[in-house]
């Protein structure tokens, strides 16, 4: 019971092994590897089912297509092109590339004036910024497809001559919904923003300001570069939000050929909802975007989420 | 003179935000509380019922809350059981996870296994819990498992039963979640003090001494943080039960987010719909005054 030096398994110390600590290791290590495949499993059976033929999704579980292999491109050419993912690949790009521009860029701007700008109100509109973070997005949903539907009328402006006859329904085009993804990750942008800078050194401000710098100018050469991390990590956030949304996307997005992969699926799902090898390349789609980003820029999200940000 | 025109030009900053939030955020949700006040079908509902559609949800509509039979049921009871399991699932399992992956080298790998959930679509996880609980025996690896573990027992369609829907649900909405409970809670782990730690097993005290009397509380705050956000979260669930199971079988697994948006877009009663997000609404208020509450402490502090 006294192995050498070199096999001592980690965390055994000064004390040696003593047999019930050894149990103890065993444990450990297979719980925490039975709730990793717990978490592996879900995923690696789409994945796996996405590569195999209709016929032998039909026959044979997918955990025992590593013992027989079988693989084929054909669901994913099948999804892409006769189910029109392709298309909605795209879409997704340009619903999601200006929905997350916008916001971080006036998140940027406003966060700056609530950490360093004075003026009157400041501390209670920020207070409500807080409180919109929770509010849920049910309760706007009605009245701000109420105002995409007519915007002319929402506002009251039927009776002015040339936009009472302008049709501005904007549920048929993208700026609709770049507008509400917009408005929608500005509260958590603005407070994530607003709290990087506020953690920036007072003193840097003061001696530019000595120095004769312009608000503009810090906010241009000293608060925007010094928050690189913080902007990378809520832009990566952001992204990650409009991609994934499904909710907006379906209410505020009525033409058909403007889906996102989202509400592609979706409707996949209502169709198709026993085509399994549709199902699986047609998920896999969308999570490869997502999971690229993920692997790629992992530290940023540890970073973003430990800053204290933690989206309601 | 200068310091005033600086004051006037500080507004253009906020100002783009301010407009978009007042017009996407505040307005509407004021609207909604008004429109929760009318009745009928439609889109644009005009006649005003006062707070008819609350007493009818509350009391008269057995898909929102049934409490004249035993188990209480409706989407009110299915979204209190999510904020019970899915908080308790989350914060759970997150802590047990951040705090056994700080002790073997392979941390790193085990925590990333579990934080990928996050960063998928409810959507794609739904066909993904589609799949695992799907009662075809080629498909559902939840089954295979079961009927090859316990001889004689027939495949469960775990969406299919009334009584299992919303566990398997809320377990679906678990893998997603915990990820991110683990990320926090881990991070505050690490920054624990490791002496006060070390102290105690000095002392005697068995790990599930020194996890109970000094380590939780210790970590008190960060886990009130994430179950605050849990909460949110399972309160407002409603993309995970729209696509798997469209609040079915026989309309069991509805929450109180998916009832909004049900009575919306497919019953076209958006008076009674809106009243059913004023509810929402009312319920996640407290947290909102506690969320601000903290933050002026925070300030207050600095």
């Amino acid at each position: 019971m006294t192995p050498t030096r070199g096999s001592r398994p980690p965390g055994a110390g000064r004390r040696g092994v003593h047999p019930l600590r050894l149990l103890g290791q065993g444990v450990l290590h297979a719980s925490l590897l039975g709730i990793a495949l717990v978490w592996l499993v879900p995923s690696l059976g789409l994945f796996i089912t996405s590569w195999r033929p209709p016929e032998a999704i039909a026959a044979s579980g997918w955990w025992t297509a590593l013992g027989e292999p079988a693989f084929t491109t054909g669901n994913y050419d099948q999804v892409l092109t006769a189910q029109g993912f392709g298309r909605s690949f795209v879409n997704s790009l340009l619903i999601t590339v200006p929905s997350t521009a916008l916001p971080v860029m006036l998140a940027a701007l406003a966060g700056y004036a609530f950490a360093w700008l004075r003026f009157r109100g400041r501390d209670v509109i920020f207070l409500v910024i807080i409180a919109l973070l929770i509010i849920p997005l049910e309760a706007t949903w009605v009245p701000v497809l109420r105002m995409f539907n007519n915007p002319v009328g929402y506002f009251g402006l039927t009776g002015v001559p040339v936009l009472g006859r302008l049709d501005l329904r904007l549920t048929a085009s993208f700026a609709g919904i770049w507008l509400a993804h917009t408005a929608y990750g500005l509260p958590f942008a603005i407070f994530l923003l607003r709290n990087f800078f506020a953690g920036l050194p007072r003193e840097l401000f003061e001696s530019a300001k000595i120095d004769g710098a312009s608000n503009l100018m810090i906010f241009r050469r000293i608060a925007l570069p010094l928050s690189v991390p913080a902007i990378a990590s809520l832009t990566i956030f952001q992204f990650m939000w409009v991609w994934n949304d499904l909710m907006n996307a379906l209410i505020f997005l009525q033409d058909p050929a403007k889906r996102p992969l989202t509400v592609s699926i979706q409707a996949l799902i209502g169709s198709y909802g026993a085509e399994w090898h549709l199902l699986a390349a047609g998920a896999f789609v969308t999570m490869s975007v997502p999971l690229v980003v993920f692997f790629a820029l992992q530290r940023y999200f540890v970073r973003g989420i430990t800053a204290g940000a933690i989206k309601g | 003179m200068s310091r005033r025109e600086r004051t006037w030009t500080s507004w253009l900053y906020v100002l783009p935000a301010l407009l978009l939030l007042a017009l996407f955020l505040v307005l509407p949700t004021l609207q909604t509380i008004w429109l929760s006040l009318h009745g009928g079908t439609g889109f644009s509902p005009t006649e005003y019922v006062g707070l008819q559609n609350y007493v009818q949800l509350l009391s008269n509509d057995s898909f929102f809350l049934n409490l004249s039979k035993w188990p209480p049921s409706g989407a009110m009871v299915n979204s209190f059981l999510w904020l019970v399991l899915f908080t308790s699932g989350t914060v759970g399992l997150g802590l047990l996870i951040a705090i056994l992956a700080d002790r073997v080298r392979y941390e790193s790998i085990v925590k990333a296994v579990i934080f990928v959930p996050m960063v998928i679509s409810a959507t794609a996880t739904s066909v993904i819990f589609r799949f695992v609980y799907s009662p075809d025996p080629t498909i559902g690896v939840v089954n295979a498992v079961l009927t090859r573990l316990v001889p004689g027992l027939e495949p469960v369609p775990w969406l299919g039963r009334v009584n299992l829907v919303n566990l398997a649900l809320i377990g679906a909405g678990i893998w997603i979640w915990t990820g991110l409970a683990m990320t926090v809670l881990s991070a505050a782990y690490k920054s624990l003090d490791r002496e006060v730690l070390e102290a105690a097993s000095v002392d005697g005290a068995s790990p599930w001494q020194t996890f109970w009397r000094i380590t939780l509380p210790m970590m008190a705050a960060p886990i009130g943080v994430v179950s605050i956000t849990m909460v949110i979260n399972g309160l407002k669930m409603l993309d995970l039960v729209l696509v798997m199971t469209q609040g079915g079988p026989r309309n069991a697994s509805r929450t109180i987010a998916f009832s909004m948006f049900w009575e919306v877009f497919n019953n076209s009663r958006a008076g009674y719909g809106s009243a059913v997000a004023v509810i929402l609404l009312v319920l996640v208020a407290p947290i909102v005054v506690f969320q601000v509450r903290r933050f002026r402490a925070e300030q207050a502090g600095r």
